[in-house]
């Protein structure tokens, strides 16, 4: 590791602009950027912790809906009752993540930001564009059981990792951001990850000293919410491929249907275009697969995750049909 | 005064048995368990010394190639950075298993991915670890070998490890049903909980290193060879060893590495893998490719017996992974060809992890067997009961004990076994596809020398040697010997271990080390029993001894009557003699799983799994119980997620930390039952018991996998059973 300064701001313009400048991060959890950092993967210069910022409630909003803290750790956000009575399936999500003591400490911002599982991002001694940009990718031709079968480019291969991303992105979430100018912005989840083209160091749409303040979640629509996550091992294991799935079903046709995957591509993978071809149509396997085969139209496999293809092929399938079953 | 017993001949007199205290067997906790769970049991790198700093491993990243230049100025003028060493003592591979002198040293020629360069020492641990990840290292790369099955490769068939009986050609040839398949398993890694870490100091010549090793008296040897310095000068400390699981039976970088920048620097030193280190630079299992051929008559017995294991190594190392040792007495056949190849490799050396040999090479036979048996349309139980051999199949000698029969019976039956459908996919729970498999289970049994002090006082018993606990009860177990044979409630025995200083022991490996020096224990209170027989004047045989009393006729004496002229000290020894050769020793068992196997993701969960096992007399039952636990633990991960994986091009371990590299966790072990046949094996020990560990991974995995293909129709033979393996064919 290292050495770095570290200050904690009491408040936000200070935590925004004390980040502006070059070589800070901001920490909360811990939980990814301290990993990273101990193997010089990042290698701030200036930690700017946010953990004394008041960005630790979950409030109910007048219209509907939620807004999320970005400090609210994944364990609180699991539990809190709304979130289990409205958005089932984000608290599943966050409890097929990680473990117990990660998620103490884990926050929802933290989440959001945490960075690739790229067996290569984490060796600095194998090139990544990820890591040094221009200095190549080794993941391609390599160990590729974890990686991208969607959105990823000639440059890199990666995916996000999280869940908690899958599901708000089903949950048509919108990110809150405080800027260094003292402006807040709201950000669709779905625009806020960039894939990776030629710049897979740029990940997300944050500018420097830009910080998550929280995530807001419409109001509850009434649909059947599923998370589901397939993993090499029960626990403590990164999706392979997981699903997440907002339906409902009205009189025997399909009124809403939102989809959001992971482990598949370089930010939690959502196809509008595809959904369309759900709305007003009657549930049959036969829509479902047409359904998969559109999302799974540009699909490529890297070798070792080939299997991912087939894999969440069968999965949404099988969601879809556990979804608009439970939804009639 | 020293009570040696060489096993020449087997002790039939289970003496134990006839003893008054009733401890031995019983399920007691092991006695320093509440120090662990609270902390405060103290381990090799938390030891409070006084200026102490602290040293990091630099490591190679390329496979093969020689250290041109190292850059040590800069690293040197960092801030708080005492030393760079480059030293040509530095370990280039870790020692192997009782080697008992230096391993291959000599940092500069590199000949696998991760091997440590160099080492450097800094005031603190980050000032050291960030130091280590600056030093610029100038290498020349060579062409490395990485892929065990290239076809160019030479393989080698060391004498001595290959069999031919008869005409196995001829019997498959002839057989009514037979099996002729590729199996694979991949490299694992030991993977302890506790990184390998030391702490050293000198005082002048004298060194003394808090390490975490599995076999001491090997260990000081090995060390002090490495160092060009005599045993005699060297100590280790190793009173709690958080597992080893092979990777600790040798002398490893962090001990020798401690030492040479102790020196150097003038200052203890203290050292710990990182986990990456762990994966990178300890002992590695190999992967193999092993071909079985089987040949049957139409009742399912077999005529003929092939198994042709490959595995790689390092250049220059002797071990090899014995794939096929327990396929040499396993089952009956008259035609049989054992075949063992070894190709060299720019891996990270392979050496003993969990139960070498037989924890791949029985997991695959029985995964044949179960192939077999599903041919020729036999149950896969009966199958194994059709074919146990009355004696050594090989060497026609006879078997110490052999309750294979026994286990499969009983383990077939507390298992339900008779609920099982034969055909694949015929029960389901929901989206889930249930089947239920089996295995034998078997692995080669070994006693050890040992040396152990036993010191009878008035206040009870001190148990001395340098053998070590690494997990497994030995501190417990030893103390229920004594206490047995002495007399004595448990609070009164007091076990000392983990320190060179003390009784040489055979240390923990094999699975010989409740056995052996427990037996070294017994035969020091045999002596002591008879000295209090001849201060009472009785025949030892009929002295009674229990709460610190004897008792003998009508006689009720306080022992620390009869010690008041002070304590008696024996030393006891056990060496191995005839009873190693004359017969064939092997504990046995039955493994039983049941899976579900999602038929959407092909994901598969155990349900539920039993173990029965025959090893002799079972000193403790919970530690034992515990032990098998283990065992079956690895086995899952063996049959479902364990594996190293490498980088094609670099041979890099890319899944080297617990994140990646998939140990079973807690929501992957099912409840798991234990069950142990009543057993004593005369030839095995004086104590007549047997090794335990190892055999509850010998065998395990082949029972899920063949579960596995009892619920959904899908063979693998490519261990582990992912779910990409499993979903092609659903
Ligand atoms: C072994 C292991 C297993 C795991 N398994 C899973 C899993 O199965 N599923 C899963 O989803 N996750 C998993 N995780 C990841 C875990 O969820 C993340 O590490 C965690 O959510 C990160 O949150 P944090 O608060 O600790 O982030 P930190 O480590 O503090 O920060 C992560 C990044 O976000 C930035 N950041 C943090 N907060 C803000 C903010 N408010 N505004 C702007 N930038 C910010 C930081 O600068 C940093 O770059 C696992 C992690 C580990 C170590």
């Amino acid at each position: 590791m290292r050495p770095f300064d570290y200050v904690r701001p009491s408040g936000l313009p200070e935590a925004t602009r004390q980040a502006r400048a070059e070589g800070s991060a901001f920490i909360a959890g811990g939980t990814n950027l301290l990993d990273l950092m101990k193997l010089e993967v990042m290698a701030p210069t200036r930690l700017v912790d946010i953990n004394r910022l008041d960005l630790a409630e979950c409030a109910s909003l007048p219209i509907g809906g939620l807004r999320i803290g970005a400090l609210v750790t994944n364990s609180d956000l699991a539990a809190d009752e709304r979130v289990r009575r409205d958005y089932p399936l984000l608290s599943r999500a966050l409890l097929a993540g990680a473990s117990g003591q990660l998620r103490n400490k884990a926050t929802t911002g933290g989440n959001l930001l945490q960075r690739t599982r790229c067996y290569y991002f984490y060796d600095t001694s194998a090139p990544c564009n990820k890591r040094e940009p221009g200095s190549g990718c080794s993941a391609i031709g390599g160990a590729t059981r974890l990686h991208a079968i969607l959105g990823a480019s000639d440059h890199c291969i990666a995916t996000h990792p999280s869940d908690m991303a899958v599901a708000m992105q089903a949950l048509d979430a919108g990110v809150e951001i405080e800027t260094v100018e003292g402006i807040t912005r709201s950000v669709p989840l779905s625009d806020f990850y960039r894939l990776p083209g030629d710049t897979p160091h740029i990940e997300t749409v944050l500018e420097p000293g830009d910080l998550i303040t929280g995530v807001v979640l419409p109001a509850p629509v009434k649909a059947t919410q599923i998370y589901r996550k397939v993993r090499d091992r029960a626990s403590y294991a990164f999706a392979l491929v997981s699903a997440a799935a907002v339906v409902a079903v009205e009189n025997g046709t399909i009124g809403s249907a939102a989809l959001a995957f992971g482990g598949v591509a370089p930010r939690p993978w959502r196809n509008h275009h595809a959904e369309l071809m759900l709305a007003g149509e009657r549930p049959s396997e036969k829509l479902f697969e047409a359904f998969a085969d559109e999302v799974l139209g540009e699909a490529r496999g890297q070798g070792g995750n080939d299997f991912k293809i087939p894999l969440l092929r069968r999965t949404i399938i099988a969601t879809l049909k556990q979804a608009t079953e439970e939804s009639q | 005064m020293t009570a040696h017993v060489k096993m020449d001949a087997p002790d039939r007199r289970n003496r134990l048995d006839a003893m008054a205290q009733g401890v031995i067997g019983e399920p007691l906790d092991r006695s320093e368990g509440a120090l662990k769970v609270s902390g405060k049991a103290v381990y090799a790198h938390e030891w409070p010394v006084e200026g102490l700093c602290h040293a990091v491993l630099v490591r190679a990243a390329i496979s093969r190639g020689t250290v041109t230049r190292i850059d040590k100025a800069p690293v040197e003028a960092m801030d708080g950075v005492l030393a760079v060493i480059d030293d040509d003592r530095l370990l280039r591979n870790p020692a192997q298993g009782t080697a008992n002198k230096a391993p291959v040293q000599g940092p500069r020629k590199i000949f696998y991915i991760g091997q440590p360069l160099a080492v450097v020492v800094a005031e603190s641990f980050e000032q050291a670890r960030h130091a280590a990840q600056q030093l610029v290292v100038e290498t020349e790369a060579a062409d490395a070998v990485l892929d065990p099955e290239a076809e160019t490769l030479e393989h080698e068939r060391p004498k001595g490890k290959q069999t031919s009986q008869g005409d196995l050609d001829q019997a498959m040839g002839a057989a009514a049903f037979s099996i002729d398949e590729v199996y694979r398993t991949p490299g694992h890694s030991s993977a302890p909980m506790e990184p390998h870490a030391a702490i050293a100091s000198w005082d002048g010549d004298r060194l003394t290193v808090r390490a975490s090793c599995q076999m001491l008296k090997y260990n000081r040897n090995e060390l002090a060879d490495a160092l060009g310095i005599k045993p005699e000068n060297v100590r280790i400390l190793a009173p709690y060893v958080g597992g080893g699981f092979g990777s600790k039976l040798g002398i490893a970088h962090d001990a020798v590495a401690a030492s040479i920048a102790a020196r150097a620097v003038g200052r203890p030193v203290a050292l710990a893998l990182s986990r990456r280190q762990v994966f990178e630079t300890t002992m590695r299992r190999s992967e193999s490719r092993q071909r079985v051929r089987l040949a049957a008559d139409a009742e399912g017995r077999l005529t003929g017996i092939g198994h042709a294991a490959l595995v790689s190594q390092l250049p220059g190392e002797k071990f090899s992974e014995p794939v096929t040792q327990a396929t040499h007495f396993l089952y009956a056949a008259k035609n049989r060809e054992i075949v063992h190849e070894i190709v060299r490799l720019n891996l990270t050396c392979a050496g003993s992890v969990r139960a070498p040999g037989e924890a791949i090479g029985m997991t695959v036979l029985e995964t044949a067997m179960d192939e077999l048996a599903i041919k020729a349309g036999i149950d896969p139980v009966e199958l194994r009961k059709r074919n146990i051999p009355e004696t050594d199949p090989e060497g026609d000698k006879p078997f110490s004990s052999h309750m294979l029969a026994s286990a499969l019976d009983r383990g077939a039956k507390l298992f339900d076994w008779q609920r099982r459908n034969p055909v694949p996919r015929s029960t389901r729970d929901g989206e889930w596809l249930i089947g239920l498999g089996m295995s034998s289970a078997a692995r080669v049994n070994m006693l050890a020398e040992a040396e152990a002090i036993v010191t009878l006082s008035a206040g009870g018993v001190r148990i001395e040697s340098d053998m070590t606990d690494i997990g497994t009860g030995t501190y417990t177990v030893l103390a229920q010997v004594a206490a047995e044979m002495l007399g004595q409630p448990m609070q009164s025995v007091t076990t000392v271990l983990g320190d060179t200083d003390l009784p040489p022991g055979p240390g923990s490996g094999g699975s010989w080390g409740a056995s052996s020096t427990g037996s070294a224990v017994f035969a020091a209170c045999e002596d002591i029993r008879k000295c209090l027989a001849e201060k009472l004047g009785c025949v030892e045989e009929e002295l009674t001894l229990k709460d610190g009393h004897a008792v003998t006729a009508n006689r009720r004496v306080p022992l620390a009557e009869l010690l008041a002229d002070g304590p008696i000290s024996v030393r006891g020894v056990i060496e191995p003699g005839k009873t190693s050769k004359e017969v064939r020793q092997s504990t046995f068992g039955a493994f039983f799983a049941e899976v579900a196997v999602n038929e959407v993701t092909a994901e598969v969960r155990v349900r539920r799994m039993l173990g029965v096992f025959a090893a002799g007399r079972i000193l403790n039952a919970k530690t034992a119980r515990s032990q098998c636990l283990g065992g079956m633990t690895f086995g899952i991960g063996m049959a479902l997620t364990e594996e190293l994986i490498h980088d094609p091009r670099t041979g890099a371990i890319v899944n080297r930390d617990f994140a990646e590299y998939h140990l079973p966790v807690n929501a992957d072990v099912p409840q798991l039952e234990v069950d142990f046949l009543e057993e004593r094996d005369p030839w095995a020990s004086p104590i007549q018991a047997k090794g335990i560990g190892e055999l509850g991974i010998s065998g395990a995995a082949a029972s899920i996998n063949n579960a596995i293909f009892n619920a959904c129709g899908v063979r693998v033979r490519d261990y582990p059973a992912t779910l990409d393996k499993i979903l092609a064919g659903l």
